[in-house]
């Protein structure tokens, strides 16, 4: 039935108007055209600009009628629109006026916060037309997608295996022989490799629209083009990168991209965006305008009393999120990406932003969290906060979590590469941060869930290259290498960088597989960075966020020469997930509840029950029949690491029940018996004392 | 003239799309394919030879070939260019649809 309300009301030029609603914000088709919607508390009037698509003249300037807006929302619908055709812009009026936050400009061309696709930057890379007074174009798209019954996949949080990868440095290399390199797609194509790798999580790097030019340069040292490559640098919350899509350039990638997650979900694996809201692509008062600060500026960011933008994101600008107006568009964009694009969850960078009041302060129950938490559609997503901020809050163990939040453990990183490395003192550290950190998350029922334990991740060095450099190696970003972090804890065996000795080469891996040894034997939610698994490189890089080239992409055809770790991590992965004694929500209680003759967990040292963390080795033992707290028996596992250089025994707790030791796992050993298939480990000759070599682990199981 | 033509014959519709297919003709595009509901189809083939350019509402009109006229429908998509092709892979939409290069009754 035609509706009462669907016929215009006013003509602007030819074209046919009527008042609009102003809810949802952004654009809605409705019968017949499309209705406009658009927000500023500030403004004194908003005009609507038509494009066709690409061109940098408007076709028509309609102005908003004032008997259209309600409140602070201007909405109009426009009848007879070629939607795939066009792009649109608004224009404010209002006052400009720094030191009040106000910086409106009736003459530029403003992009819609709420656009679902953003044109501009169709290709990666494709030298964009600098003239153009409009250069990121909200586009109205056909979301409707037939998803043929997928929905998230609500794995238990404890049960994640996370893979940290970039969409375009994933399969960006020509050695990942696919044929859409560097996109969505390209991930579609490779989710064999990720299935058999054994992995039920990727978390994409930024995917929200971005400018990869966005303070581009050519390097100084090595003369090519530096990109904003990482894209921690949003120029709209509700649209795909184009640029990161195979069909980008035919306005497609909202299809491909939902296309991929549809298939990552039906094989078993979840996706997880890391988004940025702490700030946008705008920059400091030198900076453009794209949206925000010309349709509010004083609604969307935390500005100084003199009008200038705080920067507690180390990028130029703040948004503003504990205003309810952003707050509530953070909320309809995670919302939007949950319900249309089926996200299992979200990693929220510099998250401790987010918890910031008006003026910058840190508040103890951030409204922003807090509705986040309790939002009835991200009610099963995952909520993971970065739990830091570049204006000094350092908020791990304390975010405030309302018993829904995780967060990146930066303190099992620091604690377990220190460990690795052989630094004195930190076996009492490893022994917290394997029981997943109770010091962080004992409180409030936050449980081990709440700590992502990684060692590595996109943000400094990669695994392999964490046992290659002392110290890192960032000359090619042209900033005198001043730039990335000085506390890496990594240790380069012997050598700076690549090497042609064997043992230095067989150390490094060995070092690799001590890493992923502790990683997946920890309680808690393990993260890989991807590419890893094959020693991926980036040649001493740690912050390689403007290097689209060979530096951050993974080249798959370290594949021959790493297949021996490659092996390794795919059977660990499959041994975490063999195995429930690994895997709690909870903590060890460090009591025998279950009659079983051991806890839950009980540390060791070279002899039994005498573990001394003062040094650089120790054992623990998981008893199986404490698994999942007793609700499901497993294999008991016993774990003996020696991160010293010599070899030491240590003594292996006696069995019951006819049951014998056979050994899973040794790093100090080549491939293929350095790990070994689910129900292929050979008993041990001597189950009475294993010997573990120099820095080498060894994970045995009862059976 | 319209940038398509529906011929049926038997249990097959032979849709011939020409130029381009984008929001000015795709409704009416799937206007003529509701008309094939009912009729026992069993394939419906699109042939695409001349085909330029399918934006994203023509992707979507083919799509509804399937979806409305029935599951038990083949949807073929014949002499599509390579470009074309790739935007169906890419997007998945090849999932449901047989592409090839030619088709013999």
């Amino acid at each position: 039935m035609d509706r009462i309300d669907g016929f215009p009301t006013d003509t602007f030029e030819g074209f046919q108007l009527r008042m609009g609603k102003p809810l949802p914000f952004g654009t809605t088709l409705v019968p017949g055209g499309v209705n406009f919607s658009i927000f500023s508390s500030n403004a004194t009037s908003c005009e609507l600009a038509l494009f066709n698509k690409r061109e940098t003249k408007p076709f028509v300037i309609i102005p908003i009628p004032e008997k259209f807006r309600i409140g602070n929302v201007w909405s109009m619908i426009v009848f007879n629109l070629d939607i795939e055709e066009i792009e649109y812009a608004y224009r404010m009026d209002g006052p400009f006026s720094p030191e009040e936050g106000h910086r409106f400009n009736k003459d530029v061309f403003l992009m819609d916060p709420y656009a679902k696709a953003i044109g501009g930057r169709d290709v990666w890379g494709a030298e964009p037309n600098r003239e153009d007074p409009y250069p990121h174009r909200a586009r109205i798209l056909l979301d409707d997608f037939d998803w043929e019954g997928d929905r998230p996949l609500e794995l238990p949080m404890e049960d994640l295996v996370i893979y940290e990868m970039h969409v375009r440095g994933f399969s960006k290399h020509e050695s990942a022989g696919i044929e859409a390199p560097g996109t969505f797609a390209g991930i579609r194509e490779k989710i064999p490799y990720l299935k058999d790798l054994g992995v039920n999580c990727l978390e994409l790097m930024p995917i929200f629209e971005f400018d990869e030019w966005e303070n581009s340069k050519i390097s100084p040292v090595t003369g090519e083009q530096l990109f904003n490559y990482w894209g921690y640098s949003q120029v709209g919350f509700f649209a795909p990168k184009a640029g990161l899509a195979a069909t980008g350039q035919f306005g497609m990638q909202a299809d491909e991209l939902k296309t991929t997650i549809r298939d990552l979900h039906r094989n078993g694996m979840e996706v997880m965006l890391d988004v940025v809201f702490n700030h946008t692509a705008e920059g400091n008062e030198n900076g453009p305008y794209i949206s925000f600060r010309g349709l509010d500026n004083k609604t969307y960011y935390i500005l100084t009393p003199e009008g200038y933008y705080y920067n507690f994101s180390g990028c130029g600008n703040t948004l503003n999120c504990n205003n309810p107006v952003v707050r509530n568009m953070i909320l309809d964009c995670l919302r939007y990406w949950v319900a249309e694009y089926h996200i299992d969850g979200f990693r929220f960078d510099l998250a401790s932003i987010l918890g910031r009041d008006q003026n910058g302060a840190p508040m103890s129950n951030p409204p922003l969290l807090e509705s986040l938490a309790f939002d009835p559609i991200l009610g099963k997503c995952k909520l993971v906060a970065e739990a830091w901020d570049a204006g000094g809050l350092y908020q791990v163990g304390s975010f405030p979590a309302y018993n829904r939040w995780a967060e990146w453990n930066g303190k099992y990183r620091d604690d377990v590469r220190r460990f690795l490395k052989g630094d004195d003192g930190y076996t009492g550290a490893l022994k917290c941060r394997i029981e997943g950190s109770p010091d962080l998350y004992q409180w409030e029922g936050r449980g081990s869930k709440a700590s992502i334990n990684f060692i590595t991740c996109h943000d400094g060095f990669t695994l392999r290259d964490m046992f290659s450099y002392n110290g890192k190696h960032n000359e090619s970003n042209g900033e005198n290498n001043n730039d990335g972090g000085n506390d890496n804890h990594s240790w380069n065996c012997g050598w700076e960088g690549d090497c042609d000795d064997a043992g230095v080469k067989f150390m490094r891996k060995q070092m690799s597989k001590n890493a992923l040894a502790i990683l997946l034997a920890s309680r808690g939610v393990p993260m890989i960075l991807g590419g890893d698994e094959i020693g991926n490189t980036q040649f001493g890089s740690n912050n390689a966020y403007c290097q689209d080239n060979d530096v951050s992409w993974i080249d798959w055809s370290l594949m021959d020469e790493y297949a021996d770790l490659h092996r390794f991590f795919k059977h660990l992965i499959a041994f975490r997930r063999n195995h429930c004694v690994l895997r709690h929500s909870g903590f060890f209680q460090h009591q025998d509840y279950m009659g079983s003759g051991y806890p839950d967990i009980s540390w060791h040292g070279t002899k039994l029950w005498e573990p001394d963390f003062s040094g650089r080795s120790v054992a623990f033992l998981l008893d199986g029949k404490h698994a999942l707290e007793g609700s499901e028996p497993d294999n008991s596992v016993f774990c003996a690491i020696n991160m010293h250089w010599e070899m030491h025994g240590f003594e292996l707790p006696p069995l019951g029940d006819g049951l014998r030791w056979h050994i899973a796992v040794n790093t100090g050993v080549a491939s293929p018996e350095d790990i070994w298939e689910a129900g292929q480990e050979p008993v041990m000759d001597n189950q009475g004392e294993v010997l573990v070599g120099a820095r080498s682990i060894i994970i045995a199981i009862a059976k | 003239m319209s940038n398509f033509s529906i011929e049926v014959s038997g249990t097959v519709a032979k849709v011939t799309l020409v130029d381009k297919i984008d929001t000015t003709n795709a409704p009416a595009l799937a206007e003529e394919l509701k008309k094939l509901i009912g009729q026992n189809l069993e394939r419906v083939v699109f042939m695409a030879n001349d085909l330029k350019y399918i934006s994203s509402a023509g992707l979507r009109a083919i799509v509804f070939a399937k979806q409305k006229i029935g599951q038990n429908v083949q949807v073929y998509l014949i002499g599509a260019a390579k470009e074309i092709h790739n935007v169906f892979k890419m997007t998945g939409f090849d999932s449901f649809v047989k592409i090839q290069d030619t088709y013999e009754d």
